[in-house]
């Protein structure tokens, strides 16, 4: 960051960015989970930057010491010990105050923060504005359940003349548009998060009528793809509305992230500083974070590509992280050329046998992929003889894939949901497409068999005792033949279920519900094994890793947790979407977790850090889908705007734009070659996608690399390979089979 | 409330706080409920908005009362019970006190409990796979019932479709081609009277769509049905109707469909000139090609009837009874050949004497017994009857636009030529109804006397015309013709008996329709007059008619061009019109219905004595 900004004379703006990765981490902490601060401290840093680590220390300090304070005041004493011990502080840090505090009661709080003095108040005041506001802060905070929304809207409360302030807004308006063209697109980028913040000021000041009038006056200036949030906006009137609004509190607890060339950022700098214009001057120093660059300033075509997100654009060092986005090698797996397989390649004629063997035994064979992470950088599980043996049968059906191209596009096949009155909320299949899975509104999970072999349990424990164990066949015998049926349903959630995901070895099957649970149900007695409680609110969508064992889930409560089907509690936890977390994808090598949220933001996640390593902006709505691509370079993301977005994780870029749905894209899946794209959405349409034409024909320059300026041409009609429409169903779900052929689901919805 | 005009929201008023605080017994005051109502409107779009996000998770665009429970639910509030049915609340208002409320009807459980008829629990819910697309090409039969055409409609369009489809094929969502109902008249019809309309509806574009309607309509007209099988189904109206239908969408698209023109004009060739169709097929063929104008009447039907003549001469030439059914067919096709015939005589004559009148000034002298096809632009004649000169219009347009160079090849057989030929089959019968043609064209009263001479001189009226000098040529011709041709004398008889029977028939069931007429006019037959009286008879008949027509034909003029009345009810209104050239568009029904059983009747005469 000190390199990045290194020239920049402002020294007010240098220690804000300083300071404003401990406020983050002290937010979201608090307000999630007492525990994440020592599970995973990663995540409030990861946002900001370690460098500074000399700067940061005092703060870190400054925070542990308001949670202690905060603990103590809620009579935690042994949380206090325990945080105090690990955190290495002297005892008498808070010895004497405590005593005092409790002599003094409530009253007392505020002495406590005055005999602090340079810690805790210098901390809140520094968000506060004024020091008086800063010591009454914590009082206040104490007494309300969420502390950190009272000390942030407080940062409200430094008083401006309500009626300057369209007049401040207006000026700034008359100037930017003033400025040359070339400027004009870059600073129009603060309009909104100005207009927000000085329309929240008013409210929380309780001028309502001039915060409505300021509201009427300036709203329809805003871009349009902020209408949802300006919607939210309008109907907030009242301080107490302020409140325990959500929206609201993601709006606050983050700076809006902007991204600004040198010569633009110079410009409004001057003119602020000469018109004495220190409201808006003040609540750019505050609320946003100005990410300055060196060069030619954006086009508004730019500019509008990666906008729209909750929280402005993503700060470049956010993108730096270097991610390990190679496939794991494959372990070598000798094909056993067995009688069986001999025949069937018999009859194809011999000389076609070797020749796709060697390729594809070869490809497996080459050495590691330089961008790939260690084989063991995150533990996997051992693979057993059952998975050799779907490995084996993967290979085989590999060879016989069909090519898939702008020219060989594949068939598609419709698995139609009918009598689904209940309500087709999730679905996924196997991936060797042998069972199919649905979530429905009514709580159930049904599992259908789509091939001729049915559904069986296994035998009662009694009947098991009966059975040779010793004999070849005994993976037959237990199963019971009496239960055999077409489709099993599954009951044990209490609220829709929402995501739902197969295990790669077909045993479990996860699902995750509006009642805050997932669930692991077990696929050979088709009963839950485990419910795991760690949302408490609906988790909308979970996955399991692509190699078993782990899987992710993320809700409402605006963190994706990663579990392990072994362990009770989830072994990580992402935290800092600003809104729910809507869906969440595994990368194909398991080392990282992506994850789409309301805010509008695509992260990627380390598996093994809890970093995020990847802030993606540019969609306008909620994002519902992702998919990586099989090669792990590229991620695909669909939102509520009807757009997919692709995207090159190794450089951290938006690489595409594929423009033609016209509803909610619930479902995206890479040809199992990633040549082909399909899209599946609200509006009843598959449409396929030339990918690889996309990504070839990428400019990856060194200079856009660094800067992260992208150009995107509009190309969405070359790249629109096809469109496949249903009569009346939605698309909810895709996957290609291990031969390409495309399979589509959906409930008809008459 | 000093917010009250910006509405972006719903919101509960003050009063409406008040009325329910004092329904839970509290007194509220002013500023207070105006507190609280404002307060109640942020909470409820808050909980709105959060709903929203139920549903789009459940992957739905409705909100359900479900969902905006579950968003109470989670921000702790009370769900409420009740509203979860799927069908809409209906919101009723008492006027006196501006007061809305949810009707909540009374449910009576006993008599649900009670009830026999235990409601079928929904279908299971399945999965079912269908391969919609093969290669990304090629779409089979897309999952549901809609053709792929369909589903290129416009929102209003498909509305439309689903309107005309539910009205027409009912509950059976089957029935979606032609083909698949060709046992069932009755639906058959349907789509006809479907096709129809969607010609006529002048809002629609059919574009290229005018080819599938016409060539379903080619179906009606021209296939053996099914339902053709039985004697007692009256498919013939159905050919008749199509016939009509192919008329008019030339007549109103004939834009869209130039290029079909040929190609229906072959079709029909080939099915006439095929001796394997049934009689039913060949009856369409004739039908039809009248249908497209007597040009190509002139076109097809005249060369081929020579050759196709003979056929249908064996056919009622066969006494047998197992060939009654069969007899019955051709005598239909006769009277079909025989209506088509007689236009063509009395349009070309028309031309004739037209295009004479055209050219009068130039050549006065010039003998008009070798035509020209001079008539080709509409633009030179001025019709007599503006419905059949469009549809002529737009026969003479295709042949010189669409297939000019084949048309070419041919060279128009003269009109005596042609009068002779075709006496010589049908002998009196035809001349009769020749003679009527261009008196009524030209409104000019015919009186009886002159009428009953005319049998011999049948163009005779046209000699009203202004070219009269040219009339007594052609005259002269006609009258020559049947004298010199030396036809064969049994038909000629017969024809004779035919016009005498054909009277007597038709005053009897002038209104009945044809398949009824038919059987029953061989046990009436026989009591007619004896062949002798014929001749007068016809004659006087027709003098009867021409002036009980004379009404009729000014009210014709004054008829729109596109006229809602379906041409039955004058079938019925009107029985003894119909022989002459009445608008194209509406003399299929009402013509053949009537005349072809009279016809059959006069055959049946014909043999008893």
């Amino acid at each position: 960051m000190a390199a990045v900004q290194g020239g920049m004379s402002d020294a007010d703006i240098e220690t804000d960015i300083k300071t404003e990765p401990s406020t983050d981490g002290f937010g979201n902490n608090n307000a999630n989970d007492g525990r994440v601060l020592s599970a995973s401290p990663g995540s409030g840093s990861s946002t900001g930057s370690n460098k500074q680590t000399a700067a940061v220390t005092p703060e870190d300090q400054q925070t542990l010491l308001a949670v202690l304070q905060f603990l103590k005041k809620n009579k935690l004493i042994e949380s206090v010990e325990i945080l105090r011990r690990e955190a290495g502080l002297p005892e008498n840090s808070l010895d004497p105050k405590a005593t005092e505090s409790a002599g003094a009661g409530s009253g007392g709080a505020a002495g406590i923060v005055d005999l602090e003095g340079g810690d805790v108040s210098s901390l809140l005041s520094r968000v506060t504005g004024s020091s008086s506001a800063g010591a009454q802060a914590p009082t206040k905070a104490v007494a309300e359940d969420q502390p950190d929304v009272r000390v942030v809207l407080s940062a409200y409360s430094q008083q401006g003349d309500p009626t300057l302030y369209e007049v401040y807004y207006s000026d700034l308006k008359k100037f930017i548009e003033t400025v040359l063209d070339c400027h004009r697109a870059e600073l129009s980028q603060v309009f909104y998060p100005l207009f927000v913040h000085m329309y929240l000021e008013l409210v929380y000041n309780n001028h309502e009528s001039e915060a409505k009038a300021f509201f009427e006056k300036f709203s329809g200036d805003q871009e349009c793809y902020y209408e949802e949030d300006l919607r939210v906006l309008s109907g907030l009137t009242k301080k107490e509305h302020m409140r325990g609004n959500e929206t609201l509190l993601d709006f606050r607890t983050s700076k809006f992230v902007l991204r600004i060339s040198r010569d633009s950022y110079q410009l409004l700098k001057r003119h602020l500083q000469e018109r004495q214009n220190n409201q808006i001057w003040n609540i750019i120093q505050e609320h946003l974070y100005i990410d300055i660059f060196d060069g030619m300033p954006r086009s508004k075509s730019q500019i509008d590509a990666m906008s729209g997100s909750l929280a402005g654009e993503a700060k470049r060092e956010a993108n730096k992280t270097k991610v390990y986005y190679g496939l794991l090698k494959e372990p070598e797996i000798e094909l056993p050329l067995d009688d069986e397989d001999e025949e069937a390649e018999n009859e194809e004629g011999k000389p076609k046998k070797k020749k796709p063997k060697k390729d594809s035994m070869g490809s497996k064979s080459k050495k590691q992929d330089p961008n790939a992470p260690s084989q063991n950088r995150i533990p996997l599980p051992e693979l057993k003889d059952s998975d050799k043996l779907d490995k084996i049968m993967y290979m085989k059906e590999a060879t016989k894939r069909i090519r898939l191209g702008s020219d060989n596009l594949p068939s598609v096949c419709f698995y139609t949901f009918l009598n689904a009155y209940q309500g087709l909320t999730a679905v996924d299949f196997t991936d060797d497409s042998s069972l199919i899975a649905g979530g429905f509104a009514d709580s159930t999970v049904r599992v259908w068999s789509v091939t001729p072999k049915k559904l069986r349990k296994v035998k009662s424990a009694a009947d098991l005792n009966l059975i040779d164990k010793e004999s070849d066949d005994v993976l037959e015998r237990i199963m019971d033949e009496k239960t055999a049926s077409e489709s099993k349903i599954m009951y044990g959630h209490s609220g829709p279920v929402y995501g739902i995901s197969f295990s790669p070895d077909r045993n479990y099957l996860l699902s995750s519900s509006e009642d805050g649970t997932v669930r692991l149900w077990s696929l050979l007695t088709f009963t839950c094994l485990v419910a795991y409680k760690g949302h408490n609110y609906p988790v909308w969508d979970t996955q399991f890793s692509p190699y078993g064992y782990y899987f992710v889930s993320g809700g409402h409560d605006r963190v994706a947790r990663l579990w392990a089907t072994d362990h009770y509690q989830p072994l990580r936890i992402f935290s800092g979407h600003l809104a729910d977390i809507t869906c969440t994808r595994f990368h194909p090598n398991s080392n990282y977790v992506a994850t789409g949220s309301s805010d509008r933001t695509i992260r990627v996640w380390d598996v093994l850090s809890g970093n995020c390593v990847r802030i993606f902006t540019g969609h306008k709505g909620p994002i519902h889908s992702l998919a990586f691509s099989p090669n792990g370079k590229f991620l695909a993301s669909g939102a509520t705007d009807g757009r997919v977005l692709l995207w090159d994780i190794g450089h951290g870029l938006m690489v595409g734009e594929l423009k033609g749905h016209t509803d909610t894209i619930y479902s995206l899946r890479f040809s199992r070659d990633g040549e082909i794209l399909a899209s599946g959405s609200m509006d009843n349409t598959v449409r396929l996608w030339d990918v690889m034409k996309a990504f070839d024909d990428l400019e990856t320059d060194d200079f856009t690399a660094a800067t992260g300026h992208i150009h995107l041409q509009d190309n969405s009609q070359e790249l629109l390979l096809g469109t496949y429409t249903t009569k009346s169903t939605p698309v909810i779900h895709l996957h290609f089979t291990r031969r390409n052929l495309l399979l589509a689901a959906g409930a008809f919805n008459p | 409330m000093a917010d009250r005009e910006e509405r972006r929201f719903a919101e509960v008023s003050r009063e409406s706080v008040r009325l329910m605080a004092e329904g839970a017994g509290v007194e509220l005051g002013d500023d207070v409920a105006a507190l609280l109502a404002e307060d109640v409107c942020y909470r409820l779009r808050e909980a709105t908005q959060s709903s929203s996000q139920f549903m789009r998770h459940a992957k739905r665009r409705k909100l359900t009362v479900e969902d905006f429970n579950r968003a109470l639910r989670w921000s702790n509030v009370e769900a409420i019970c009740g509203y979860g049915a799927q069908d809409a609340l209906p919101f009723r208002s008492v006027k006196e006190g501006e007061l809305f409320f949810v009707e909540d009807r009374d449910v009576n459980l006993v008599e649900l409990a009670l009830a026999t008829n235990i409601p079928k629990g929904c279908a299971e819910t399945m999965v079912r796979v269908n391969v919609s697309y093969l290669d990304g090409k090629g779409n089979l039969e897309p999952q549901g019932t809609v053709p792929t055409a369909v589903q290129s409609l416009s929102d209003d369009l498909l509305k439309y479709y689903q309107q005309i489809t539910r009205a027409i094929l009912g509950e059976d969502p089957h029935l979606m081609k032609v083909k698949s109902v060709s046992h069932d008249l009755e639906q058959l019809n349907r789509l006809m009277h479907m096709v129809k309309s969607l010609v006529q509806n002048p809002y629609l574009y059919l574009g290229s769509y005018v080819r599938s309607l016409v060539s379903s309509v080619m179906y009606c007209i021209l296939e053996p049905l099914a339902a053709s099988i039985n004697p007692l189904n009256d498919h013939w109206t159905l050919r008749d109707y199509a016939a009509l239908l192919l008329s008019h969408i030339f007549w109103t698209h004939g834009d869209l469909v130039s290029g079909l023109y040929h190609q229906i004009v072959l079709s029909l060739q080939k099915v006439l000139s095929d001796p394997v169709r049934p009689l039913c097929s060949h009856y369409g063929a004739v039908v039809g090609l009248h249908a497209l104008g007597w040009k190509a009447v002139e076109r097809v039907l005249f060369p081929h009837l020579p050759a196709y003549w003979a056929n249908l001469q064996a056919v009622l030439d066969d006494y047998s009874v197992s060939n009654a059914q069969v007899k019955a067919d051709g005598h239909k096709v006769y009277g079909a050949i025989l209506v088509a015939v007689e236009r063509l005589l009395k349009m070309k004559a028309l031309s004739l004497s037209q295009s004479a009148e055209g050219h009068a000034g130039a050549h006065p002298g010039s003998v008009v017994g070798a035509v020209s096809y001079r008539v080709n632009s509409p633009g030179l004649s001025p019709p007599p009857e503006p419905l059949s000169e469009a549809a002529l219009g737009i026969a003479s347009h295709l042949q010189v636009g669409g297939a000019g160079c084949h048309w070419e090849e041919w060279t128009p057989v003269p009109l005596p030529a042609m009068y002779c030929e075709l006496y010589s089959f049908f002998g009196d019968s035809l001349a009769v109804r020749f003679s009527t043609g261009p008196g009524f064209g030209t409104h000019s009263p015919c009186t009886p006397s002159q009428l009953s001479n005319s049998r011999k001189e049948p163009p005779g009226p046209a000699s009203n015309l202004d070219t009269t000098r040219k009339m007594p040529q052609l005259t002269a011709n006609l009258n020559i013709s049947p004298r010199q041709d030396g036809s064969p004398a049994v038909p000629r008889a017969s024809s004779m008996q035919r016009s005498k029977s054909s009277s007597s028939c038709s005053r009897q069931r002038s209104a009945g329709l044809s398949r009824e007429v038919f059987p029953k006019a061989r046990f009436t037959s026989p009591q007619t007059t004896p062949p002798a009286f014929s001749f007068l008879i016809g004659g006087r008949q027709m003098g009867q008619r021409c002036q009980g027509r004379r009404p009729f034909q000014t009210m014709f003029a004054t008829t729109p061009p596109v006229s809602a009345v379906p041409p039955r009810t004058y079938a019925h209104k009107l029985p003894v019109i119909g022989r002459v050239g009445k608008p194209v568009r509406r003399w299929t029904c009402s013509h053949y219905s009537l005349h072809l059983p009279l016809l059959c009747v006069c055959v049946c005469v014909s043999q008893t004595v």
